[in-house]
C-alpha cells in the first residue's frame, strides 16, 4: 500500500447526499480480476451517456477537474454493498482523500486498507471547502495527515481528526496483513488450543 | 460466575486470538467460503507478497455468481469474456492454492451459501466468512456468519484471522405460530418492513421465539440470509434438535466420537438467562400476512392485501425516495398490489433456493399452468438439490406448469449472467434484493415467498396465495 503522508491537489465538489457505491461503480464492472483500470468506469452512469460519449456537465469531465486528487462529498458517502471495487476506482482515476460530513461504514474501512484518506467533517466545514474546490483548478488544497490538516486555496486551514493506528498505518504504508502476521504466535497457539477443544472444526 | 451471555457474546470469546489496546480484536475464522466475484484481487495479493493459504482445509470454493444456468453449460462456451476469465480464475487459484473445491460441472456445485450447509462445513459455533454480504444465511445454524471485503478476504486467506470490533446484541422474538399460507420469507420481510434497512445497523441479530423455533433449517435460512437487508453484521437462530438431525451424516460433519463431543458443546450454544440486549423487538406471527414489496428497497414492504402508497404516505427523506421509488417501478399510489400485472418469475437465490422452497411452490403449481406469455424460470441453489427436486417429481410440476428447469447459480439474482430482466420488465422475484437494476438495468422486482411467486406466475399478477391454497 502507497504512503500517506501530504497531499496538494485539485479537490472536485460533489454536493450530493446517498453516494452509494453502485454509483462510484456499477455492478457490470464488478467482472474484472484486477484491482487496477476501474478509474475510467468510476461514476460510470452519471459520467457518460446510454452510448458511452461523456456527459459534459458531470463534476469529473470538466477539464479543471480531470485530474482531481480531493473529493469533497455530501452525506453518508458511500453507502450500499461492500464492493471494495469502489476505493479501487477511486484511486485509480487518481483520488486519494474524500472529505464529507458523514460515510458508511463499510466503505469507509474499505478507504484506509486502499491508502485513500477519509475525512469527516461538520457540514460547516465541509461547505466551506466545497466552495474552495469549486474555484477550479487553481484552487488546490493541501492535506496534511501528519499535522491533520487542510489548507485551503487561500490559506485557511481547518483541523481533522483520525484514529491514531489508522493514521499510523497509512503514513508508513503499512497493510493489515502485515501487522496481523506480527502475532502469528498467539494464531499458533489459538489453533493448537482449539485442535484440542474441537478437533472436528 | 461470570455475567450471562448472548450466544453472540459466546462465539465471539471463543474465537478471540488477541485484543490490542485500542480494542481491536483478532478473530479466528472457522470457516472461509470463496466465490469468483470477490476473490480474484485477493489471490493477486497473494501472489505479488509470496504469501500462502493459511488453512486451505477450512477454505471452501465454489463459483456461482457469473455462471449460466442453462442445461448446456457443460458443454458450452461462456460467452462474456469477463465473465469467463473471472471463472477460470477461481479454478486456477482454488486448484494452486490446494482449497475443498466444487468446480461448475461437480454436481455439489451451487451457490456459496446453500452448498456450506448442504455439504457439513456450516456447524453451531463457528465463525464463518465470505465475499458476500448474504453470508448471514448460515447463522441459522448458530453460527456467527458475514460478509467481508476483499481486502479482508485476503485477510483471512494469508492469516485465517479477521480484524474486527464487537457488534451490539440485538434481539427479535416472534411468538406464537404461522397462520397458513406464511412463510419464512414473510417473517424476514415483515421484520425489515418494521424495523427499517438501517434497523438492526452496529448489531448482530438473534432471532427467537415460537415461530423461529417451528421453522424448518431451510426456512430459518431464509430468516437469517435477510439479516443484512436489516442493516445488520449477521443473523443468528440458537441450535436445537433440528439444527442437529439436519447435520448429522452430512460429508463434513464430525462422526463417531467426534459427533459426540461436538453434540454437548452444540448444547451449550444458547443466550443465557438474563443476558443483554442492546435492542428488542418482538411481535406475534399472527400478525404477518403473505407480503410483497412495492419499492425498490427491501423495507418497501407490504401484505398483499394493501395497495401501493403515496410519496406523502411517508416523512423526511423517505418521501423523496418513494417518489423516485414508485416512478422507477412504474406504479400509481393507490393500485391494489393485487392488480399489478408481471411478465416474469424467477425463483431461486440463496434466499429461496432450497429444496423445501421448491417443494412449495410445485405445490401450488401442481397440475396447473402458469398465464400464457410469463416467463418463469427455476433455478435450483445447487445440483444437490436440482437432483433432489427431480427424483421428487418437482420438475415435471414445474416444466408441465410452463417453468423453465434451470443448472444452480445465482442467476437472475443479480443478473452478472446472461439471466437478466430488459428495461421495465416486471418480475415476482424470491430474491433478497429489489434495487434499481439489481435484475438487469430498468428491471422492476416485487420480493417474495416462493408460494407467492408460484400463485403469481399462475395468474399473471401479484397474487395471494391464500386464495389459491
Ligand atoms: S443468490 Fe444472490 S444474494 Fe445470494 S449469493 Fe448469489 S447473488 Fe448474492
Amino acid at each position: 500500500m502507497d504512503k500517506f503522508t501530504t497531499l496538494t491537489g485539485v479537490a472536485a465538489p460533489l454536493p450530493m447526499v446517498n453516494v452509494d457505491t453502485d454509483m462510484i461503480i456499477p455492478k457490470q464492472f464488478l467482472k474484472t480480476i484486477k484491482r487496477s483500470g476501474l478509474g475510467k468506469n468510476l461514476f460510470d452512469e452519471m459520467r457518460y451517456d446510454q452510448k458511452g460519449n461523456e456527459i459534459p456537465d458531470f463534476v469529473l469531465n470538466q477539464p479543471a477537474y480531470r485530474n482531481a486528487e480531493i473529493l469533497v462529498g455530501g452525506e453518508n458517502f458511500g453507502c450500499g454493498s461492500s464492493r471494495e471495487h469502489a476505493p479501487w476506482a477511486l484511486l485509480d482515476f487518481g483520488i486519494r482523500c474524500v472529505i464529507a460530513p458523514s460515510f458508511a461504514d463499510i466503505f469507509f474501512n474499505n478507504c484506509f486498507k486502499n491508502g485513500i484518506l477519509p475525512i469527516t467533517l461538520p457540514q460547516e466545514q465541509v461547505d466551506i471547502l466545497m466552495d474552495d474546490a469549486r474555484k477550479g483548478a487553481n484552487a488546490r488544497m493541501t492535506v496534511d495527515l501528519e499535522n491533520q490538516t487542510i489548507t485551503t486555496s487561500d490559506g485557511q486551514t481547518i483541523g481533522f481528526e483520525v484514529d491514531p493506528f489508522r493514521k499510523h498505518c497509512l503514513l508508513n504504508g503499512l497493510d493489515d496483513i502485515g501487522l496481523t502476521l506480527e502475532k502469528v504466535a498467539a494464531i499458533d497457539a489459538f489453533e493448537a488450543r482449539a485442535a484440542t477443544l474441537r478437533p472436528w472444526v | 460466575m461470570t455475567a450471562p451471555k448472548t450466544l453472540y457474546d459466546k462465539i465471539w470469546d471463543d474465537h478471540l486470538v488477541d485484543q490490542a489496546d485500542d480494542g481491536t480484536c483478532l478473530l479466528y475464522i472457522d470457516r472461509h467460503l470463496v466465490h469468483e466475484v470477490t476473490s480474484p484481487q485477493a489471490f493477486e495479493g497473494l501472489r505479488m507478497t509470496e504469501r500462502k493459504v493459511r488453512a486451505p482445509e477450512k477454505t471452501i470454493a465454489v463459483p456461482d455468481h457469473n455462471v449460466p444456468t442453462t442445461p448446456d453449460r457443460a458443454s458450452g462456451v461462456i460467452e462474456n469474456e469477463d465473465s469467463r476469465i473471472q471463472l477460470e480464475a477461481l479454478d486456477k487459484n482454488a486448484r494452486d492454492f490446494g482449497l475443498n473445491y466444487y468446480p461448475v460441472n461437480d454436481i455439489r456445485q451451487g451457490i456459496v451459501h446453500i452448498i456450506g450447509p448442504e455439504q457439513g462445513w456450516t456447524l453451531p459455533g463457528m465463525t464463518i466468512v465470505c465475499g458476500d454480504s448474504h453470508t448471514a444465511t448460515h447463522g441459522a445454524f448458530g453460527a456467527l456468519a458475514h460478509g467481508i471485503g476483499t481486502s479482508e478476504v485476503e485477510h483471512v486467506l494469508a492469516t485465517q484471522t479477521l480484524i474486527q470490533s464487537k457488534s451490539k446484541n440485538m434481539k427479535v422474538e416472534i411468538t406464537g405460530s404461522l397462520p397458513p399460507g406464511v412463510t419464512a420469507k414473510d417473517i424476514t420481510l415483515s421484520v425489515i418492513g418494521r424495523t427499517g434497512t438501517a434497523g438492526g445497523t452496529g448489531h448482530v441479530i438473534e432471532y427467537c421465539g415460537q415461530a423461529i423455533r417451528e421453522l424448518s433449517m431451510e426456512g430459518r435460512m431464509t430468516v437469517c440470509n435477510m439479516a443484512i437487508e436489516g442493516g445488520a453484521r449477521a443473523g443468528l437462530i440458537a441450535p436445537d434438535e433440528k439444527t442437529f438431525e439436519y447435520i448429522k451424516g452430512r460429508p463434513h460433519a464430525p462422526k463417531g466420537a467426534a459427533w459426540e463431543t461436538a453434540l454437548a458443546w452444540w448444547k451449550t450454544l444458547k443466550s443465557d438467562e438474563g443476558a443483554h440486549w442492546d435492542k428488542v423487538v418482538s411481535f406475534d406471527a399472527s400478525e404477518i400476512a403473505p407480503v410483497v414489496t412495492w419499492g425498490t428497497s427491501p423495507e418497501d414492504v407490504l401484505p398483499i392485501t394493501g395497495t401501493v402508497p403515496a410519496p406523502e404516505d411517508f416523512t423526511g427523506g423517505k418521501v423523496e425516495a418513494a417518489r423516485r421509488s414508485l416512478e422507477y417501478m412504474g406504479l400509481e399510489p393507490g393500485t391494489r398490489l393485487q392488480d399489478i400485472e408481471i411478465d416474469t418469475v424467477f425463483i431461486g437465490s440463496c434466499t429461496n433456493g432450497r429444496i423445501e422452497d421448491l417443494r412449495a411452490a410445485a405445490a401450488v403449481l401442481k397440475g396447473k399452468k402458469i398465464k400464457d406469455g410469463i416467463r418463469a424460470m427455476v433455478v435450483p441453489g445447487s445440483g444437490l438439490v436440482r437432483a433432489q427436486a427431480e427424483k421428487e417429481g418437482l420438475s415435471d410440476i414445474f416444466i408441465e406448469a410452463g417453468f423453465e428447469w434451470r443448472m444452480a447459480g445465482c442467476s437472475m439474482c443479480l443478473a452478472m449472467n446472461p439471466d437478466q430482466l430488459a428495461p421495465g420488465e416486471r418480475c415476482a422475484a424470491t430474491s433478497n434484493r429489489n434495487f434499481e437494476g439489481r435484475q438487469g438495468r430498468g428491471g422492476r422486482t416485487h420480493l417474495m415467498s416462493p408460494a407467492m411467486a408460484a400463485a403469481a406466475a399462475l395468474t399473471g399478477r401479484l397474487t395471494d396465495v391464500r386464495e389459491l391454497m
